[in-house]
């Protein structure tokens, strides 16, 4: 895989597709019906429990708006992950072009995916920053890299909006 | 000779004072707390884009996170702490509003 700056763009070329698999799952990742800990984490609370009316407005007014927000941010990336869709070999590389216009969109949409994740799998700090863990191929290892692999691009993504 | 300055003295005048909602209010801080998802270089962004501080201060902020577990970002009136909260929620962030005490 390669992943460079080239105008208005970030390409990702090379792309394998277990790489092109884990990108096309970045949507289908934010999804926060099947667990209540990951939805928790996406909408925690704004304000100890005790402030009970801060709490309360926040869930009437505030939330819907955040769902909006992150719902636009996964749909952006949803369309720009099209690309990957049309392929006429479906085991050859690829290429994504992300336009920088999206990158924002990315961003939100890598982290919610991340954090979802991890509430998913219950992740610890430990195991997210130990990087030579050997995996034994579990479904929970497949997570962790895929949260690993998103943060990759969250960083290269951050890189590129700095410059 | 009776003042006006010696009548209100020997029976003073209650003041009815008027003060906003604004005034009234004791002032919040905005609080953000550890995530072990988030990235550092993520937060830092974030610190800036919100409050529009340096990277350098931004970074300060953090390392406090990271290593003491929360860090105070801004404190003053409630409807603008209320403000800071909800952006910051948008870009993930795991941050509450608090009474200052």
């Amino acid at each position: 895989m390669e992943i460079r700056r080239q105008g208005d763009w970030i390409e990702i070329a090379e792309l394998d597709p277990f790489l092109a698999e884990l990108l096309r799952q970045v949507p289908e990742s934010t999804n926060t019906e099947e667990g209540d800990v990951a939805r928790q984490r996406l909408f925690s609370s704004p304000a100890a429990a005790s402030e009970r009316e801060i709490c309360a407005e926040w869930k009437l007014y505030v939330e819907p708006e955040l769902r909006r927000l992150f719902q636009t941010a996964t749909q952006i990336v949803a369309a720009d992950l099209q690309q990957l869709n049309g392929s006429a070999k479906p085991f050859a590389d690829c290429t994504l072009r992300i336009p920088t216009k999206n990158l924002d969109a990315w961003l939100n949409a890598l982290n919610q995916a991340r954090l979802v994740i991890a509430a998913k799998y219950d992740f610890n700090e430990g195991e997210l920053c130990d990087h030579y863990r050997s995996p034994e191929g579990s479904r929970r290892d497949l997570g962790l890299f895929q949260v690993n692999f998103y943060g990759f691009l969250q960083e290269f993504i951050l890189h590129e909006l700095e410059k | 000779m009776h003042s006006s300055f010696e009548s209100s003295v020997e029976n003073p005048a209650i003041e009815q004072e008027t003060r906003t909602a604004d005034e009234l209010d004791l002032p919040w801080q905005v609080v953000v707390h550890n995530d072990p998802v988030n990235l550092m270089s993520y937060v830092t962004m974030v610190f800036q884009k919100v409050f529009g501080l340096t990277k350098e201060n931004a970074e300060r902020h953090m390392l406090e996170v990271h290593e003491q577990g929360r860090s105070i970002l801004w404190s003053g009136m409630r409807e603008r702490a209320e403000l800071y909260v909800q952006q910051l929620h948008g870009y993930l962030l795991l941050a509450t509003l608090e009474r200052t005490n």
